[in-house]
């Protein structure tokens, strides 16, 4: 692995549109040409080169690059957008979409991220340790193709329409949520070990969503089947279990009709 | 004023009748002339090059309200499909319902150079010509739709043929329309109940009359007035199976009338995207092609003309005034849905649809398109068009083309699909080996479509004294190419004119052209009957007054008006 390191040396009048800081656009490439790759600032285009100062080297393809991110990156957006493999660290806040339609390796963020991190991503880690804003793990807006594989975990709280659409892939929330998670789901799992709110499994179809803590108010669409005991990857303890969205259409599994299901902590 | 020679080009132009020989085309103004004519041109080297005139559409969904739900509600068909500006082509986006600039310089690539949107809510005209407006290059009209609407339900119920017609004229006039376009006839009113009309005997509710009825009541309306196009029609039960019995019945609907009119056209009939009408079997699990018998009908009556609504195989946008139809298509895919009804006129929906090559269906449709344009018997009465963006977006004519053209390519396709041989068994396509050439293809694509639109006086050839619409494309038809170079070739014209205005040179967009609004003004006599029921349905009815309804003249900023004599 070899390791690139960027330094913000010049904020951006705007905001930065930086959907090349990825390992797949970095690899095999030299400190110079890295500093070439564009950037947007509103409706112009810019050098990556104008507001990072950049160092080290990058590995011959995507799998063996590290690109570390150092300074003040909360008007930054689209780090890490479609990496395919490699890894991201970010020491700093982010702007929007960071890892949006990523689809393999890794990208940690000791900060807080704005909305839209995770937009249809297919594959890989993202790691926040901090909070998430809305749409985090959701479609992009109007697609109803949304998060389909990989894996998010953020240590604090998220915002509001997590896993809009989601059909796939794993979202795991150290802290609290807002409202709307899950909305349209039709496969995938959304862990929260905090507290939600309202309007869990809006129109869901498929999936699961875990709370350990309070729900505000359960969708009247979502009906009490029974308790069951849970005992698997971090999950564990006894939980109820609901079924919905019942206003939607379900599938058949082996004779079976598939729900949405909601698991809600009654006792670790 | 400004001269050009196009010089030694293969030119393919069915209207002057030369098949792929070297000739030298000349331009003069905004027209074209006798190469003797002209003395100074700048030379156009076409050697080794295809020449044809600028393409024509009859049917495309490409401005107005339904269009732009379909933008709206479909911000994904954006994504990633964004272009600045640069040059002197403005920021264009969009895939399958792009933006208006985007759709005057795609369709300028692909070398067309005039495009009819297929259905104009009046109550609508003001936003549908504002988007024409807005679109480049192109010259094109609207249909005002006129077949769910109350007053012609009204009339027609009591034959009543020339206050029919009078009210046409009227509307064409107030919404600056160009042609009668029907879609669903009355099954769209019946939508208003939660009803369709699923057959051309099946009757409306309320109004008592038949889909029938209204078809051959417009058909002689509009050949009461003589307008330059016919009657275009959607008809009943669109996308079905078993619904080519009713689209039979309602190529019927025709038989036994001629044109009444003076602007060159045999048809009193045109039937728009038959691929959707083309079906067999009694469910999705037998559904079958019936483009042989459907086309066999096309084939013996010379007073019809259609055009394909060919199915591309991409990720596309469904917008039709079908009302009951686009419901019936969210209930099957249950992607997202957007529904209008349109006071005393229409109704519309807008629904995404996926045309996977991995689902027997849409493999099926795939092959009816191309099955209605290679047994066609007479290519000047058979247009190419995916009814965009319902079968597919305009952008993939080229590809469309190098289907007909090849049947290596087709085969190549047929062997892709999941369920290959099922489709093979309910279809006919990989039994035929006509490869259509390019004479044909300006049949179906300039010298057809601008007659059976009544323009063969301004466009659809390279003939002195049409207007100055030419497509020069790097393609050689006589030295060896492989299918693809076909779809590459006709999807990035070398040189474009439009009106005599160099549009395209060396494959860029060089000038947003002198685009003009085509509409039809139709006189007819007094009818003081029509005019006092207009004013009663808009005191009655109508959520906006006449005033502000009617198209003034600052929406047309460069209009084309032809003038039609009906009173007698
Ligand atoms: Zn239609
Ligand atoms: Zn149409």
């Amino acid at each position: 692995m070899e390791t690139v390191t960027l330094t913000m040396k010049n904020q951006p009048d705007l905001y930065l549109e930086a959907d090349n800081i990825t390992p797949d656009a970095f690899a095999g490439k030299k400190v110079e040409e890295i500093a070439d790759l564009h950037v947007y600032v509103g409706r112009e285009q810019h050098r990556l080169g104008e507001f990072f100062e950049v160092s080290g080297r990058a590995g011959a393809t995507p799998e063996t690059t590290k690109i570390v991110i150092n300074g003040d990156l909360s008007r930054v957006k689209y780090i890490g957008m479609k990496m395919t493999g490699g890894e991201i660290v970010v020491n700093s806040d982010l702007d929007m979409y960071v890892g949006a339609w990523m689809q393999g390796g890794r990208i940690t963020v000791n900060g807080n991220v704005d909305s839209f991190a995770g937009t249809g991503m297919k594959g890989g880690e993202l790691i926040i340790n901090g909070n998430a804003g809305n749409y985090l793990g959701a479609a992009y807006r109007g697609d109803w193709r949304g998060m389909s594989g990989g894996k998010i975990i953020v240590s604090g709280n998220a915002g509001s329409d997590i896993g809009t659409f989601m059909t796939g892939g794993e979202i795991i929330i150290g802290g609290d949520v807002d409202v709307h998670v899950a909305t349209h789901a039709e496969g995938g799992r959304i862990v929260i070990k905090g507290n939600a709110k309202s309007r869990l499994g809006g129109q869901m179809v498929e999936g699961e969503i875990y709370v350990f803590g309070t729900i505000d108010l359960m969708m009247p669409g979502f009906a009490y089947r029974q308790d069951v005991d849970i005992d698997m990857d971090g999950i564990k303890g006894r939980f109820a279990l609901y079924e919905g969205d019942l206003g939607e259409r379900h599938r058949k599994r082996k004779g079976q009709t598939i729900y949405g299901k909601i698991y809600q902590l009654i006792e670790a | 004023m400004a001269e050009y020679l196009i010089k030694n080009g293969f030119v393919f132009d069915p209207v002057i009748g030369i098949r792929g020989d070297i000739a030298d085309i000349a331009i003069k103004d905004c027209k074209f002339v006798e190469t003797s004519e002209v003395k100074d041109p700048k030379v156009i080297d076409a050697a080794g090059k295809t020449v044809m005139a600028g393409g024509v559409d009859v049917h495309a969904h490409v401005a107005g309200p339904k269009v732009n739900v379909g933008r709206n509600f479909r911000p994904e068909d954006k994504l990633f499909t964004y272009k600045p500006r640069s040059g002197v082509e403005r920021m264009q986006g969009g895939f399958s319902v792009p933006t208006t600039i985007r759709t005057g310089y795609n369709y300028a690539r692909m070398g067309y150079t005039t495009v009819m949107e297929a259905a104009m809510p009046p109550l609508y005209a003001r936003h549908t010509h504002e988007e024409i407006r807005d679109t480049p290059i192109l010259d094109q009209g609207a249909y005002p739709v006129f077949g769910n609407n109350w007053f012609v339900l009204e009339y027609l119920r009591n034959d009543e043929i020339e206050n029919t017609a009078a009210y046409v004229a009227w509307l064409l006039r107030a919404t600056k329309g160009y042609a009668v376009k029907v879609v669903n006839p009355g099954g769209t009113e019946a939508w208003g109940w939660g009803l369709n009309c699923e057959n051309i005997h099946d009757p409306v509710p309320y109004f008592n009359i038949t889909p029938a009825q209204i078809v051959k009541g417009l058909i002689e309306a509009n050949e009461y007035l003589g307008l330059p196009h016919s009657m275009h029609i959607h008809a009943n039960n669109l996308g079905n199976p078993g619904n080519y019995t009713t689209t039979l019945d309602t190529f019927r609907l025709s038989e036994g009338i001629r044109p009444r009119s003076k602007f060159g056209r045999d048809q009193v009939m045109h039937h728009t995207h038959v691929q959707f009408h083309s079906y067999g079997g009694d469910s999705w699990a037998n559904f079958e092609s019936k483009a042989p018998e459907i086309i066999d009908y096309v084939n013996s009556h010379d007073n019809i003309t259609i055009d394909l609504g060919a199915v591309t195989l991409d990720e596309t946008t469904t917008m039709t005034a079908d009302g009951p139809f686009e419901h019936h298509l969210t209930e099957l895919n249950h992607l997202k849905w957007a529904n209008t009804d349109v006071e005393l006129e229409t109704g519309s929906g807008v629904v995404p649809y996926i045309y996977s090559p991995s689902i027997k269906v849409c493999a099926i449709q795939w092959c009816i398109g191309l099955e209605l344009a290679l047994l066609a018997k007479d290519p000047m009465r058979v247009f190419l068009s995916t009814d965009h963006p319902n079968a597919g977006p305009f952008t993939r004519y080229p590809r469309i083309m190098k289907w007909l053209m090849s049947e290596e390519a087709r085969n190549q396709q047929i062997d892709s699909f999941k369920y290959r041989d099922k489709v093979i068994d309910a279809t006919n396509l990989a039994g035929i080996d006509r490869e259509l050439d390019l004479y044909e293809i300006a049949q179906m694509t300039r010298a057809g479509p601008a007659k059976a639109l009544g323009l063969s006086q301004i466009y659809g050839g390279l003939a002195p004294g049409l207007d100055a619409d030419v497509a020069v494309y790097d393609f050689n038809p006589n030295e060896p190419y492989a299918p693809d170079d076909i779809e590459t070739a006709f999807s990035s014209a070398e040189h474009l004119f439009k009106t005599g205005v160099q549009v395209i040179r060396d494959h860029e967009i060089v000038s947003n052209g002198n685009k003009r609004t085509l509409w039809v003004n139709a006189k007819v006599n007094e009818n003081p009957q029509v005019m006092r029921d207009v004013r009663e349905k808009f005191l009655r009815y109508y959520t906006v007054t006449l005033n502000n309804y009617e198209v003034s003249g600052h929406y047309l900023p460069n209009p084309y008006v032809i003038e039609v004599d009906a009173t007698q």
